[in-house]
């Protein structure tokens, strides 16, 4: 977004203030209610697009319109009015107040449980920040190492204006506007996200994380984000943070594509905390999410997620292993708790020879929530000597929530080996007693055990992360037993 | 310092402790011998706080309720079980359990968390008076131990909480005579003159090497018999029946 956000913006919001003379009022920083082409050609325009992107856009609008909406998932919600949502808002300044005692008390509650330090609190809160921390500095920095290895690392938007090259020649090529009906939709409507590229040969030496983007601006509600990591290259990315994120957007429609050419590796990994609703279901973010990763020849994906957030989560990180000997991971740990309902999985497609891949799946269910693990492992025809391990835990704690496990296998090459495990258990009240007999609460109690239970997958967190994540996902369980 | 008046304890209304007395003081050791289903485990659970029971009456450990206190909060008093069957904790390093344990009762009495060095030293200390595997140590709690193993490493635990009072439910049972010597010479070792142990057992074996002071017979709920170690060799020779037919007699009487 870049340039525009900072500098249009602020000539947009004087021109209006101009126009109506007095003070901002919201509904005029907003394109009107509903989805059209022309809205469609707004959001365009006001992002100063080239025509090329405008035409994909109206003939992902075009795809969509005659798509149905999926039921198959294992969720449950009122169905969304499409034309009942505001697609373009311009980024308008968040409201800076002057010292924490502004700031809900529960987001502080929670910021001090994550131990987040007093200067990222204001940060997060967007609270006036006078001394502290100079993020345009340490983000500078930031950009000049990454610069000086030519990786290029922004929002997308940016990458639109400065790169349109290498934007059209990926976008949509792992993720097609034709793939799903919510990925018809954010291709439509897509208002910005990351752009990722790794040249040949280079080893990103620190972790992309979306934190540190700069210029970044409210991109919540329809995210797209394209990393490619050239020929022998890696890099390691970091998306979402596990403070709390509100968003006034219920419904969310993300799009994530990577590339990962000959030889190349990408670790990504996410911690989803989006509004989850309260504690009777009440709000809560809709959260639909494409992503997928294309492998070449010795290529590897690994895909982290930790989520605990969203009131419907529908996502399903994929991997294409196209190239020989090409590789493949998933670990994921889903929590539920109270009226929250997950759909999540993966799908792992073996095209090429000896290509390798591994699920581990952890979901975690408590209150009246529904988790559910959906997975396909294809074995396509030429793929000789592919190897599929997964596994699939569920831990219920009570018994009023769910827990569902859909694995579907297709083998079409006999050479190939597949391996599925999966266990469903109840967090114990003997263990949780066997805990507090030796001295430990039950709060510390449900901690150590999910955190045991979660452990292979939050040790494929980076370290930053997987602190932060543990103590996130006793957080998420709290009041859950008991 | 542990005072039990007449206990009760029931769940779904079924009454398994009867009105139940006990008296142990600092120094000593009992040993609590019954037939199976007679209560002991119950009594046990009852003693630690586990929450399934609806009970009245009495516990005091050296003066203090513990009736009113958590389960959390009756370890941080000093009240330790070897559980008869220990739990498994998946992904939870013996290491860490420890070190959570050890600093939440240091917690509640007020102490900072233990220097990691100290925590350190007295992981091998205590790794070495119950002679456990060190491999153990840095394995998820309990997690595909054997059945000897589970016991011995209730017993290191123990050794490594330090406490006031410790229950040891059945922890002769699934030993072989080595590691009955060997959990046996750990308990003898953390004898003191302040704190007191009391043993659930079913075989006389186990009070050949931790010699009690006082041996009790459990029967449906009830105290009916205390005694000295010598009460252990007769059970051993008579088994129960000598006594709970005396028992069951008498209810009859009342009965009728
Ligand atoms: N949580 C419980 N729920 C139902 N019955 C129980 C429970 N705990 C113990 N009991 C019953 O109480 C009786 C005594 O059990 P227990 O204390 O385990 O005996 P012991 O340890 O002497 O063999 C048994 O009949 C047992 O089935
Ligand atoms: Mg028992």
């Amino acid at each position: 977004m870049g340039k525009y956000t900072e500098d249009e913006l602020e000539k947009e919001l004087e021109t209006q203030e101009y126009k109506y003379g007095f003070v901002t009022d919201i509904e005029t920083e907003k394109a009107p209610i509903g989805l059209s082409e022309d809205i469609i050609r707004l959001i365009s325009s006001k992002k100063n697009e080239p025509e090329w992107l405008l035409e994909y856009r109206l003939k992902a609008y075009s795809a969509w319109l005659k798509m149905e909406e999926p039921t198959w998932a294992h969720v449950n919600y009122p169905k969304v009015d499409f034309q009942d949502i505001y697609y373009y808002a311009a980024p308008k300044p968040k409201k800076q107040l002057d010292s924490l005692d502004e700031v809900d008390s529960e987001l502080l509650e929670m910021y001090e449980k994550l131990g987040i330090s007093i200067d990222e609190q204001k940060k997060l809160s967007n609270v006036a920040v006078d001394i502290v921390m100079d993020s345009v500095s340490v983000k500078t920095t930031f950009q000049d190492t990454l610069a000086k290895l030519g990786i290029i690392f922004g929002s997308f938007s940016e990458a639109v204006q400065k790169h349109p090259d290498l934007v059209k020649k990926y976008m949509g090529t792992i993720v097609p506007y034709t793939d799903n009906y919510y990925a018809a939709l954010n291709a439509a409507v897509f208002t910005d996200g990351s752009f990722c590229y790794i040249p040949k040969g280079v080893r990103c030496p620190m972790e992309l994380s979306t934190y540190f983007r700069i210029n970044e601006a409210q991109t919540g509600q329809f995210e797209r984000t394209l990393v490619v990591a050239d020929k022998g290259s890696y890099c390691s990315y970091l998306e979402g943070c596990t403070a709390p994120q509100r968003d006034e957007n219920q419904l969310h429609a993300a799009v994530v594509e990577l590339i990962a050419m000959d030889d190349a590796e990408i670790k990504y990994s996410t911690v989803q905390n989006w509004y989850p609703g309260d504690k009777n279901g009440k709000g809560g973010i809709y959260n639909f999410v494409t992503k997928r990763g294309l492998c070449e020849k010795n290529a590897k994906i690994s895909w982290t997620q930790v989520e605990t957030g969203s009131a419907i989560t529908w996502k399903y990180p994929s991997c294409i292993l196209k190239g020989d000997n090409s590789v493949g991971e998933f670990y994921s740990v889903a929590v539920t708790n109270n009226y929250q309902q997950a759909d999540t999985g993966t799908k792992m497609l073996h095209l090429g020879k000896n290509t390798k891949s591994t699920i581990i799946s952890k979901g975690v269910s408590a209150g009246h929530s529904q988790n559910s693990y959906r997975g396909l492992v294809k074995i396509s025809k030429n793929a000789t000597n592919a190897r599929n391990f997964s596994q699939c835990d569920s831990l219920l704690m009570g018994n009023k929530c769910g827990a569902h496990t859909f694995p579907y296998i297709e083998v079409d090459n006999k050479s190939a080996k597949v391996e599925h495990e999966a266990t469903t258990s109840k967090i114990g009240e003997d263990q949780i007693f066997y805990c507090n007999q030796r001295g430990i609460d039950t709060e510390s109690a449900i901690k150590l055990i999910v955190n045991g239970y979660a452990k292979d997958v939050l040790n494929k967190l980076p370290m930053e992360f997987a602190v932060e994540a543990q103590k996130l996902l006793a957080i998420s369980l709290e009041g859950s037993v008991g | 310092m542990l005072r039990i008046k007449n206990l009760h304890a029931s769940v779904d209304g079924n009454e398994i402790l009867k009105g139940l007395n006990l008296e142990v003081k600092a120094g000593e050791v009992h040993a609590i011998m019954g037939p199976n289903g007679s209560g002991k485990s119950t009594l046990a659970s009852v003693i630690a706080g586990k929450p399934d029971y609806e009970v009245s009456g009495d516990v005091t450990l050296n003066g203090k309720d513990l009736l009113d206190l958590a389960p959390e909060e009756r370890a941080g008093e000093g009240v330790f079980l070897a559980f008869q069957y220990p739990v498994e904790i998946p992904g939870v390093s013996n290491v860490n359990f420890l070190k959570t344990a050890v600093n939440d009762i240091r917690a509640y009495k007020g102490l900072p968390p233990m220097a990691a060095k100290d925590f350190l030293k007295m992981l091998k200390e205590k790794q070495a008076l119950v002679e456990l595997d060190k491999k153990l140590t840095s394995r998820s709690v309990n997690e595909g131990f054997s059945g000897g193993e589970k016991k011995r490493n209730e017993i290191f635990q123990m050794a490594m909480l330090n406490p006031k009072l410790a229950i040891l439910d059945e922890t002769d049972s699934g030993l072989d005579i080595d590691a009955l010597r060997i959990v046996a010479n750990g308990v003898n070792k953390l004898k003191s003159a302040d704190n007191a142990t009391i043993i659930i057992t079913h075989y006389q074996r186990l009070l050949d090497y931790i010699v009690p002071d006082y041996v009790h017979v459990l029967y449906d709920g009830k105290i009916i018999k205390s005694g000295t170690k010598e009460l252990a060799l007769e059970l051993e020779e008579k088994g129960y029946d000598w006594l709970t037919k005396g028992v069951e007699s008498s209810e009859l009487k009342v009965k009728s």
